[in-house]
């Protein structure tokens, strides 16, 4: 209610401001004139020339030409007397009682958004906001620690927090910290190594592997390393590597390490990506053979995927690999072509059709 | 509520605005001082209503309302309070609102102050002031409105662009603005005389202060927006013939011409047809500048806006105004009275020179800035003009127009004698040969041109000084009267010496630093030592740093020479999470007018940091000189005394007159 009272009040003064000058009509000062100006320019002319600043016979000229155009002034008078007239002034008063206020109203209504209320900051921390609390903390405790940069239990508080709110630059100098003023362990070392690999978009630079290499170098079981070195290796393209190192891990884990389902995933992924049929042998063997075999084999195996999808077409893991498989021997049309196929077998499930559009989008093709 | 008030306050504005632009013509025409007035009491409650949607708008953007979509997509509630105050106009929405304030702001001024005017004068200028009001109050509330809602508010802001998150931004665009914008008002006297179809020496009297004001804003508005250019984008430049400054410049080159032609006018009665031009020419330059800027065809540091149906609009005000200008300019201008007659030699003929400088010079601009667009849209093809050939083309104008600039005033009105000029700036001149002399002898060698051109803004300052001598009538009468009449100058005088001085200054600033700039590129880890230009700079430390809504690493060198301490500089470089993207702080270090400059790159993984430090001799210069000019302005502006151009009367008047 009060804001359509401020409203009213504000269109009041706006017609204010029209009706005022219409009701004081003739009444109102005219302006200046040219002829003021010209009369002020020749006392300008008299003093400069008192003063020495122009010649007197420049001050002559001056004077003469001023003069002409004062009286050219005269012949055109400007402003005219005033005659009121009544007619326009009695509409230029109705457009601004009735079209302003009409205008406007109809205007704004149109935009705005006049039932929103305010909702200033300092309103809104009353209500639940979960983020604000740790990062006042973590505000604080990066205040502490820029006193006291040596304070190795600070970092070792700090640097997981900031891992877990995705600040993966800032967790890798406190992880550095922490080796630096708290000691350097295999742990750490995996630590660090993760934010990197974190802070590059999970990707395992060269600078992270390096950490993992540091720690199993202290710690050869130290699982996080080895499992990001795994890692490295998977995405280096180097499956078999990938997979003999958590083969390695996974039969040396204590039955209870809670880093079990993990590994066995990413096993499942690696040993589905090399193909269950090529063994290690296979592929070394595969690595001796020539460019033109090699090939030959790698088109075997692609063939080998499509029947079998032919025959069990709900596996959207599956198709995905196959239009990999296609796009990379630069075979788009068979890709496209399989791609309409998958999308017909997973049509019947939503997720799956869902998840098949996911993966196409990273493949670069439209989902 | 606020939100809605501002807003409901901006559609009033758009209402008084229509009422301003049609009732006052009307009154004009059957000659009612009732109907005419109407203009001045709008003009004023139009202040008064984008002034509340403007302050609505401020407080909006300081209590981080992020209801309020603007708000949220530009502010952050850890944002300190005086960017919760820049960051209003530091986005598309807020920044069109700030130009529509100060429109209203200029055209109130003119219905407060303007009692000098006639009657029907003031009622058209005001009632074109509400023309370009009401198309821009449309454009913001319809393509730009930044008061829309979001039902369901956001917890936290998108924080503002971190590189606009500087001081710069507290003062370049207003100061920018305020030029732009102050050229409507000569705009509005131009297409107001075009209406009435009469114009005189009174006319340029009445608006020379509002062409002044907005040519010393603008002055200042582009060397703030130089110097914030300088040290906050790190690259040590302080000019890039970027769209966007050029969109900046033109109004000045045009600006200046028409504030030169407009002298004429005002002593002379003549160049009248060609100032109406000049004013509808700069005016139209300064719209041009706002579309290039705000419609986004130009993807540069500034260009915030990227939505079509802005530019489409914008484009459309343009052409309204600028085609509806020059065709009633085509049409009334054959009936204006032409004015008084000059010789080619004489004060007017050196102003007719200067302002075909600067106009060829804007056409240049123009040129360079718009080729490539056009390029574009035609054939697609994306072409870059840069700097050489601005360089080019600009250095060959300008050259003969800063030669020519001592002359200008020593020339007398109607018929003047250049030999006579000549021979006063002699001193001027050999000073000017002296500086080129002394400079080759101290280089030996290196750049031809750099002494060459040191010697001409020489010659421009000391011919600026020749002027004050020559009027005080110093070395030819007594020392205390040639003070005593110099104490008697108008300050016009004054300022047209100092406006003139600064150009020369800011000269030897460029091209002092472009030639003897020297500079260290590389990487660098705690304890090395850099050496530029006989500084040693060691680098003692890095740190990190929290700041408000960033964190930093700040880089902290010990700057001594010969072995002697001189400063700590602390360069910077920020990093914005909420927008995670960082801008690089750059540490100066003045000596004189001299500056060091260290700016700092990436680090890399072995705890190096890449740095560039800069060593720019007499760099403020470059910016000292507008300020110069800017108050040669200011004093010119406070000269209320009326402007006589007295002629030099011809000698033949005297071969007439009857023999002994």
């Amino acid at each position: 209610m009060t804001l359509w009272f401020m409203f009213a009040l504000m269109t009041v003064a706006a017609i204010f401001a029209v009706l005022w000058p219409l009701s004081r009509g003739s009444s109102a000062p005219a302006g200046g004139d040219e002829a003021a100006v010209y009369k002020d320019q020749l006392a300008e002319v008299e003093r400069d020339a008192a003063a020495g600043l122009i010649g007197v016979a420049e001050a002559e000229a001056a004077r003469v030409e001023i003069g002409r155009r004062l009286l050219a002034t005269a012949d055109g008078q400007r402003d005219r007397p005033s005659r009121a007239n009544l007619g326009l002034r009695r509409a230029s008063a109705i457009v601004a009682l009735v079209g302003l206020p009409i205008a406007a109203v109809t205007f704004y209504l149109s935009l705005g958004s006049p039932r929103l209320g305010d909702f200033p900051l300092a309103s809104r921390t009353r209500t639940a906001d979960v983020n604000q609390p740790i990062e006042n903390m973590v505000a604080q405790v990066e205040a502490h620690l820029e006193k006291n940069p040596a304070d190795g239990r600070g970092w070792t508080v700090l640097a997981p927090v900031l891992a877990r709110l995705g600040r993966y630059d800032d967790a890798v100098r406190a992880y550095r910290n922490v080796i630096t003023y708290a000691g350097d362990s295999a742990e750490r070392r995996s630590d660090l190594g993760e934010v990197l690999a974190g802070a590059a978009g999970g990707v395992v630079t060269a600078e992270a592997k390096a950490e993992f290499e540091r720690a199993v170098a202290q710690n050869a079981e130290e699982p996080k390393a080895n499992y990001f070195l795994g890692l490295a290796a998977e995405q280096d393209g180097r499956q078999a590597d990938a997979a003999a190192i958590w083969r390695g891990m996974l039969a040396k884990a204590p039955a209870d390490a809670p880093w079990r389902p993990l590994l066995q995933a990413a096993l499942a992924r690696v040993d589905e990506t090399a193909a269950p049929a090529v063994s290690g042998d296979a592929m070394a063997a595969a690595r001796d053979t020539n460019e033109d075999d090699r090939s030959a084999m790698i088109r075997a195996m692609v063939d080998r995927l499509a029947t079998r999808l032919k025959q069990n077409g709900n596996d959207v893991e599956g198709w995905l690999r196959l239009v990999r498989a296609y796009m990379v021997m630069g075979e788009r049309d068979k890709a496209v072509s399989a791609l309409a196929e998958a999308r017909q077998a997973v049509a019947g499930d939503a997720e799956h059709l869902r998840q098949l559009n996911e993966g196409l989008k990273k493949l670069g093709l439209d989902g | 509520m606020i939100a809605e008030a501002g807003h409901y306050a901006l559609v009033l504005a758009l209402g008084l605005a229509l009422i301003q632009s049609t009732v006052p013509i009307l009154g004009a025409r059957w000659s009612d001082h009732a109907l005419m007035n109407v203009a001045r009491s709008t003009a004023l409650a139009q202040l008064l209503f984008v002034g509340c949607s403007f302050t609505a708008l401020t407080m909006l953007h300081v209590v981080s309302d992020f209801s309020v979509v603007n708000v949220f997509e530009n502010s952050h509630s850890m944002k300190p309070l005086l960017y919760k105050i820049t960051g209003v106009w530091g986005n598309h929405e807020g920044s069109m609102l700030l130009w529509v304030l100060i429109l209203a702001l200029f055209g109130g001024l003119v219905a407060a102050f303007g009692n000098n005017l006639p009657l029907s004068l003031r009622a058209h200028v005001l009632a074109v002031q509400g023309w370009i009001a009401a198309a821009f109050y449309l454009f913001i509330l319809v393509t730009s409105n930044p008061f829309l809602r979001i039902a369901t508010p956001p917890i936290e802001g998108r924080d503002l662009n971190p590189v606009l998150q500087d001081i710069g931004l507290a003062v370049h665009p207003p100061m920018l603005y305020l030029g732009y914008v102050g050229f409507s008002i000569s705009f509005s006297f131009a297409v107001a005389a075009l209406i009435e179809g009469r114009i005189d020496a009174a006319w340029a009297r009445w608006v020379r202060p509002w062409t002044l004001m907005a040519w010393i804003f603008l002055t200042l508005g582009i060397a703030m927006g130089s110097y914030w250019a300088y040290y906050e984008l790190g690259w040590g430049g302080w000019w890039f013939w970027d769209p966007v400054e050029n969109a900046s410049l033109m109004p000045w080159l045009a600006g200046t011409a028409l504030l030169h032609s407009a002298v004429v006018m005002e002593k002379r009665n003549a160049l009248k047809v060609w100032t109406i031009l000049l004013s509808i020419l700069t005016f139209s330059l300064s719209l041009l500048g706002t579309f290039l800027v705000r419609s986004g065809v130009l993807t540069s540091v500034h260009a915030f806006a990227t939505d079509p149906a802005r530019g489409v609009f914008i484009l459309l005000i343009l052409c309204l105004f600028i085609g509806g200008s020059l065709s009633l300019y085509a049409w009334r201008a054959s009936t204006l009275k032409q004015g008084g007659l000059f010789a080619p030699i004489s004060r007017e003929g050196a102003l007719v020179l200067n302002n075909l400088f600067l106009t060829t010079a804007c056409a240049t601009v123009f040129i360079g800035t718009l080729y490539p667009l056009g390029l574009e849209v035609l054939t697609g093809d994306k072409i870059s003009v840069g700097a050489p050939f601005f360089n080019l083309t600009f250095g060959p104008l300008f050259v003969p127009l800063l030669l020519a600039v001592p002359f200008g005033p020593l020339l007398a009105w109607k018929r003047g004698d250049l030999f006579g000029a000549a021979q006063r700036l002699m001193a001027a001149g050999v000073t000017a040969l002296v500086a080129v002399a002394v400079l080759w002898a101290w280089i030996h060698g290196g750049a031809t041109l750099a002494p060459l051109a040191i010697g001409l803004a020489v010659f421009v300052i000391a011919g600026a000084l020749t002027d004050l001598a020559e009027r005080a009538g110093l070395f030819r009468v007594a020392l205390a009267s040639a003070i005593a009449r110099a104490r008697g100058f108008p300050r016009a005088t004054w300022g047209t010496a100092f406006a003139h001085a600064g150009v020369g200054i800011a000269l030897i600033g460029i091209v002092c630093e472009t030639t003897w700039n020297s500079e260290y590129i590389g990487m660098m880890k705690p304890s090395d030592v850099a050496n530029v230009a006989g500084y040693q700079l060691k680098l003692d430390d890095i740190a990190q740093r929290q700041g408000p809504n960033f964190r930093e690493m700040i880089a902290q060198f010990t700057v001594s020479r010969d072995g002697e301490t001189i400063q700590v500089m602390t360069p910077s470089k920020r990093n914005f999470t909420t927008r995670s993207s960082s801008t690089t702080e750059a540490a100066l270090l003045t000596r004189g007018a001299s500056q060091l400059y260290i700016s700092l790159g990436d680090t890399n993984a072995d705890g190096a940091i890449a740095v560039r430090i800069y060593h720019k001799p007499l760099v403020l210069l470059i910016w000292w000189g507008p300020v110069l000019m800017a108050f040669g302005g200011l004093l010119s502006l406070s000269d209320r005394r009326l402007r006589v151009g007295a002629p030099k009367p011809a000698k033949a008047a005297r071969a007439l007159q009857p023999a002994e």
